[in-house]
């Protein structure tokens, strides 16, 4: 019983790594460009597809075909910010987010018109033997895909930390006029956050095709960044990072309980959304993020 | 936009008219009654359309108040038009009259709509957004999942409406119904917009700090926006269920909420004609690529299996187009021509 929910915790933990992924994409275009991203969950899929084509219909080594799907990314975020998003600059909230939803159902449809809707499963990539932590068996491919989340996590925090890129993007996250009228250049600031948001989803997407296999459903994981940005706070990195895993925890074990207590299936579609409300209610700007007060 | 040629308004009340020229009356009264002899010329795949498409302008113009007028996005339209077709079905099913339960769908989809509109006093854009995109999902898994009530997954069966001991059995019959119903919609979303409710709406959207200094209950006026918009959406689902006579879960999912949020950006966010426009533009979308390649079938075999995806993509790209191109709508595009044509051929 004990093991059960034990094993629940790391699917937990290794889902919500990638919820994380994908939460810290949407995060850095939330911060720099106050852009609320509906399309990230097809950013992902559309990254899981081009390494699952590289790998698999082209025949191109996994460690090639990983980095090609990067430079792929860091493309694909370029023309999606000129093309979809730069024209809407300064345009309503509602304009912005009917833009994003446009492109993720072009995006959906892209693939499917590519790939059809089957299930399409990577090559093994890390051999296949649970390895075993604490008496617990663990797949490699969810160690990897732990210390790859991670790995990017600490990468980014020090980016934004020291590097002058970063500090120019934290500056126009803070104050646009302010950065502008430093000499920051605000737009290819923008075109920088897509381009970061896409690739650490296309890295969220391709570690997601190496445990579960792809789908055209994949998409539907954009939609669970939503609680998990919420309650990490939607403008903090390190709010994405616990948000992501405390949602994929949360989220699995809930499913646990509520098919064991309950006799309820399909509980983990909801839990993340239930959860979002409550905080939603309570504390709006989630554990990290900031807490805007207006005066009159 | 008033001041129309030879128009002069003598008292205020007369300005905040809902038709201000006798010519505007007429053309109206031509186009209804156009409409209601629409049966007669066209085929019942037409009419169906047509039905479908009242329908579509019921919800729209519902969630235009909300979102168009008051400023609240809502993505969770779609599970309100859900409540209201399924509150509707079981009163039906449980013997309720059809006007009865038609009351009693929009009621439900109301009290429904405002708990989730409740956040909307603390919550602003964005955050209201999610708040609605969890109420979508969390009510689409209480329409799969409260199997006793909704038939789960197997969904619910229901007869053709019957009012008085009439039966509304056929495509065309049923339209009339719809007409009726969407007519009285257009109309009364259009008087709360010229009236005190509608322009405090407009106050909330505008500057929701100014309105509260205007006197505007902030707090009573979002609820009631919520309320109102989704009592149109629960409308709209009722007839949807009574129509199409069968209704379950997957047809309310979260591509119905984008479709509508789609009509009023479309067809312009805040403008009634706007609504219907979007309401028409996004129902006759798929039917034109239904049309377009059926046409192209001959020279692309295996083009119908990729239809469903080709059909998103051309939805999202045209909404991303709109949105660039054409941000103020169809509404926006129709004044222009109306203005052009007023002025012609000295138009400068």
């Amino acid at each position: 019983m004990l093991e059960y929910y034990l094993q629940l915790l790391v699917n937990g933990l290794v889902v919500g790594s990638i919820y994380s992924l994908v939460a810290l994409g949407f995060v850095i275009i939330y911060k720099a460009t106050k852009v609320v991203n509906f399309a990230q969950g097809e950013l992902l899929m559309v990254g899981a597809y081009v390494c699952y084509a590289l790998t698999v219909q082209a025949q191109v080594p996994f460690v090639a075909a990983f980095l090609l799907t990067l430079g792929f990314s860091v493309v694909l975020g370029l023309a999606v910010e000129r093309l979809a998003l730069r024209p809407l600059i300064g345009e309503a909230h509602i304009s912005v987010i009917m833009v994003t939803i446009g492109l993720s159902s072009v995006l959906k449809s892209l693939v499917q018109l590519f790939w059809g809707t089957n299930i399409q499963v990577f090559p093994e990539v890390l051999p296949n033997t649970p390895v075993f932590i604490a008496g617990m068996p663990v797949s490699p491919v969810y160690i990897a895909a732990f210390a790859l989340s991670f790995l990017l996590f600490a990468g980014f925090s020090l980016f934004f930390k020291y590097s002058r890129l970063g500090i120019a993007m934290r500056a126009t996250a803070f104050d646009q006029q302010a950065a502008q009228s430093m000499g920051i250049g605000v737009k290819n600031i923008f075109a920088l956050s897509w381009c970061i948001a896409c690739v650490v989803s296309c890295v969220g997407g391709v570690i997601l095709g190496n445990i579960n296999g792809i789908n055209a459903q994949l998409g539907y994981m954009g939609l669970k960044v939503f609680p998990a940005v919420i309650l990490g706070g939607l403008d903090s990195l390190l709010g994405a990072a616990v948000g992501g895993l405390i949602i994929g925890v949360l989220e699995n074990v809930c499913d646990g309980l509520a098919k064991d207590v309950l006799n309820l299936s399909g509980f983990k579609e909801v839990a993340a959304f239930v959860v979002l409300v409550v905080i939603l209610m309570i504390r709006p700007y989630g554990l990290f993020g900031t807490h805007e007060i207006e005066r009159v | 936009m008033r001041g129309k040629c030879g128009l002069f308004f003598s008292s205020y009340r007369a300005e905040a008219g809902l038709f201000p020229s006798a010519f505007q009356k007429t053309c109206l009264g031509l186009f209804l009654a156009a409409l209601c002899a629409c049966p007669l010329v066209l085929d019942t795949y037409h009419v169906s359309i047509l039905n479908v498409i009242l329908i579509a302008v019921i919800g729209a113009a519902g969630l235009n108040l909300l979102t168009g007028v008051c400023g609240q996005i809502s993505l969770g339209h779609g599970a309100f038009v859900g409540v209201g077709a399924y509150a509707s079905a079981l009163a039906t099913l449980s013997g309720w009259p059809f006007v009865l339960s038609l009351l009693a769908g929009g009621l439900a989809a109301a009290a429904t709509g405002m708990v989730f509109g409740l956040p909307s006093l603390r919550l602003k854009g964005i955050y209201l957004a999610i708040a609605t995109l969890a109420a979508q999902l969390i009510l689409e898994y209480l329409f799969l999942h409260a199997t006793a009530l909704t038939g789960g997954s197997n969904g619910l069966a229901l007869d053709a409406p019957q009012i008085l001991g009439f039966s509304f059995n056929t495509d065309t019959r049923i339209f009339y119904l719809i007409l009726a119903v969407a007519v009285a919609v257009v109309l009364g979303v259009a008087n709360i917009i010229r009236t005190r409710p509608g322009r405090a709406f407009v106050a909330i959207r505008d500057h929701h700090l100014s309105a509260e200094i205007a006197g505007v209950n902030l707090f009573a006026g979002k609820l009631s926006a919520f309320g109102v918009s989704a009592f149109l959406a629960g409308v709209a689902g009722c007839l949807w269920a009574h129509y199409t006579m069968f209704i379950n879960p997957e047809q309310f999912g979260i591509t119905l909420s984008i479709s509508y949020l789609a009509m009023i950006v479309i067809g312009g966010l805040g403008s009634v004609i706007g609504a219907i426009m979007g309401a028409v533009f996004i129902t006759l979308l798929p039917e034109l690529l239904n049309l377009a390649s059926g046409g192209l079938a001959g020279l692309f075999p295996d083009m119908s299996a990729s239809l469903n995806a080709l059909r998103e993509g051309v939805f999202g790209l045209t909404l991303i187009l709109f949105l660039i191109f054409e941000p103020e709508g169809l509404a926006h595009r129709w004044r222009l021509i109306k203005a052009y044509w007023k002025l012609y051929p000295f138009a400068h």
